[in-house]
């Protein structure tokens, strides 16, 4: 794999959280929270830095549904669709956002890694339903037109 | 020690001894009673998934007796309406998304769930069968894995990880989407799976299985045209049997040969042969080794290819240390090859092995002759086993025939080669001043025999103390290399990647625990019928020597690793 990849973040986070399995979930949160996603190359190099096999993290990054193998965008969107927003019309707040930015239920992220659009079960923001968070800024009480402005002002940033 | 009191249980109304089984069904058993189960294998760590094992206890609860620790006073029941209802239940929903295609399935016959099936008489699924169309990988020489006839039992991966520390595959995704994969689900090929079949061995149904060579065999056979030999590995002839109307660990190489000629197999040899050779070969390197400051040391033994791959993978520093004799199978395949090359006839040869990782050896580049591999194909002997049914052969009833010349004749040494220790033992014959009877059983009593993951012994050479490790399953591989990188010293490692030596390998037909002993005595029975004791003593090899290996024996028995 390539050979030029930057493994200085990735070994002080496992410097950090200790080289052992039971540290595989803390490093993966870690590495996901500075990179956006897990990218490829850092599987074999944990593996080896624990002295577990690549699958094995492999097969801990996909049970959970919080670790993404593929690169997210720069704005990660999550749109609540928990009971509370989702009879609040969250539905069509995530339908706007996907057709303004040309994503789909397969296809989250755009190809310029601007945005990346998905749901979440509840953001324990009920009170505020239906929300959105953008990079985990909460917007509360949304309607598809204000997600519509909200997508404007950001294209500007990307 | 004062023993304890002896403590007793309930099972099924019956008094029962608890004596420290470590799980209710470990004790059932003893009791006679099959329990089902898909995901309980003695030698794995319990996972508890299956749920097939389930006994109901005394207060009207469930549970599964693989996870549950036997204890004094218990009261339990194995086969209630209400287990049997649950059980068949397990088997619908199992059903529900599998494919039911079994006259089909490569593992007709052979599937743990099918014959649960027809235990649990299950006539009829309620569910609709959702099960999707194969998923396959095939790009492994040595195993097939097809995802779609999957139960998600884990006994492949908890081989694979805990028994092999090989760690190629393991669960990736959850709930429905759950499969098992290898990392990134790259193929098996590109992995770090290094063949050796014990997740085919392991396997409940047709989801991980032999990669089969029997077409391209039979359609050699067909050919007038083409002159086929085959030879035939120590370890096969003590495990065919049972499945062909013998007793387990029966030696039936004669029948096997006899089989082979039937066929229509033009010459038919044993192994062992080439086991003679490597004797010679490897215990040369060791004597050159240990005369040598600079050498290596502790030599590694060569025999076993997952072994190799498994080096290569995790310690490409040790491979100098590994011995550069090519295996006994290629050893003699290259002597068929250097016999043959000038005639004007094809020539296709066969080896006939208990292992999936030959599979790939033999497509190895390093070990190719004048550009050509010296063995054709490499069927493992379920393969075999399915040859010798599908043409109708009354195994039993034939008579045992004796290999062709002029390489038949081996000594007792090669024929342990079969089982973990064999090696070992046949190189300590060789080095061994002592060539009484008595020095043949000093060696034998002396610790390396028996189906222990890793023994351990000393030998007094020429003024020196020999350290002598035996160890066999990848994982206690792995765990001696710690130990030797920590500092300890050895200067024999003899390594087998599955448990217990080739006896036991992936190509093997599947026994549980109890029946390996048979096959490990099977093989020290052959080689107390063998006149010949020791490899060197075995005159062909000195006639080889004399013949087809003058200024050959190094291109033609050594080889260098060097996987790019």
């Amino acid at each position: 794999m390539a050979d030029n990849f930057d493994y200085t973040v990735v070994d002080s986070i496992v410097d950090e959280l200790g080289a052992a399995e039971s540290s595989i979930i803390a490093i993966l949160q870690a590495v996901q929270e500075h990179y956006r996603y897990l990218p490829r190359e850092i599987f074999p190099h944990i593996a080896k830095r624990i002295g577990v096999s690549e699958v094995r993290i492999y097969s801990v990054a996909t049970f959970y549904e919080n670790f993404s193998l593929e690169p997210k965008g720069k704005f990660v969107i999550k749109v609540c669709d928990g009971t509370a927003c989702h009879v609040r019309k969250s539905i069509p707040i995530l339908e706007r956002l996907r057709s303004e930015l040309g994503l789909s239920a397969e296809k989250s992220t755009t190809d310029d890694l601007g945005f990346t659009v998905e749901t979440v079960s509840c953001l324990g923001a009920c009170g505020l339903a239906p929300v959105i968070t953008v990079n985990d800024k909460v917007y509360p009480a949304m309607t598809p037109d204000k997600a519509s402005e909200l997508i404007k002002s950001l294209k500007e940033e990307v | 020690m004062e023993k304890a009191k002896k403590e007793y249980m309930l099972i099924d109304g019956m008094p029962v001894e608890i004596n420290g089984e470590k799980n209710l069904l470990e004790l059932i058993r003893k009791t006679g009673i099959k329990m089902p189960t898909f995901c309980y294998h003695t030698e794995l760590s319990i996972y508890g998934a299956c749920r097939m094992c389930m006994v109901e206890n005394k207060w009207g609860g469930l549970d599964a007796a693989c996870s549950t620790i036997p204890k004094a006073g218990m009261e339990i029941r194995t086969n209630t309406e209400r287990l049997r209802k649950y059980r068949k239940n397990i088997l619908e929903l199992l059903l529900a998304n599998h494919c039911r295609d079994c006259t089909v399935c490569v593992n007709n016959g052979k599937c743990k769930l099918q014959a649960l099936a027809a235990q649990f008489h299950i006539m009829n699924v309620r569910f609709p069968n959702t099960a999707s169309t194969p998923v396959i990988d095939d790009s492994s020489a040595c195993i097939v894995k097809d995802t779609s006839k999957c139960i998600l039992c884990g006994d492949c991966v908890r081989v694979c990880n805990e028994i092999q520390n090989v760690g190629a595959i393991d669960f990736a995704h959850r709930g429905s989407k759950m499969t098992i994969s290898t990392a990134f689900n790259i193929p098996l090929a590109q992995s770090p799976c290094v063949g050796c079949g014990q997740c085919a061995a392991a396997c409940p149904t047709g989801a991980i299985t032999i990669k089969s060579n029997v077409s391209e065999v039979w359609k050699a056979l067909d050919d007038k045209d083409t002159k086929t030999t085959v030879q035939v590995a120590p370890a096969v002839r003590v495990a065919l049997g049972k499945e062909l109307g013998l007793r387990e660990g029966e030696d039936a190489m004669g029948r096997i040969v006899a089989a082979l000629h039937k066929m229509g197999f033009d010459e038919v040899f044993d192994t062992s042969t080439g086991a003679d050779l490597t004797v010679l070969e490897e215990t040369d390197e060791l004597l050159g080794r240990l005369a040598d400051d600079k050498a290596p040391l502790p030599l590694f033994t060569s025999c076993c290819p997952a072994w190799i791959q498994y080096c290569e993978n995790n310690y490409p520093e040790l491979m100098p240390h590994v011995s550069s004799c090519r295996s006994p199978m290629e050893m003699f395949a290259a002597i068929l090859h250097e016999e043959s090359k000038n005639s004007a006839k094809k020539h296709y040869h066969v080896a006939v092995m208990p292992c999936t990782a030959k599979k790939f050896e033999a497509k190895r580049d390093e070990l190719k002759l004048d550009g050509k591999d010296p063995v054709d194909a490499v069927i493992t002997t379920q393969e075999l086993i399915r040859m010798i049914k599908e043409i109708g052969i009354a195994f039993e009833d034939l008579e045992p025939e004796a290999p062709d010349a002029p390489y038949a004749g081996h000594s007792g040494s090669a024929v342990i080669f079969g089982v973990s220790g064999g090696v070992t033992e046949a190189v300590l014959r060789r080095i061994s001043p002592d060539k009484t009877r008595t020095g043949l059983n000093a060696i034998a009593y002396q610790g390396i025999r028996g189906l222990e993951g890793a023994k351990y012994t000393e030998v007094e050479y020429e003024g020196r103390t020999l350290k002598i490790a035996v160890v066999s399953g990848l994982k206690n591989a792995s765990d001696l290399i710690e130990r030797i990188r920590a500092g300890e010293h050895f200067d024999i490692v003899e390594v087998m990647a599955c448990p217990g030596g080739c006896i036991n390998g992936g190509g093997q037909p599947f026994i549980t625990s109890e029946y390996k002993q048979l096959r490990s005595d099977g093989l020290y029975s052959a080689d107390k019928l063998c006149s010949v004791k020791r490899s060197e003593e075995n005159h062909l090899t000195a006639i080889l020597y004399d013949g087809i290996l003058r200024d050959k024996t190094h291109e033609l028995l050594h080889v260098k690793y060097d996987r790019k």
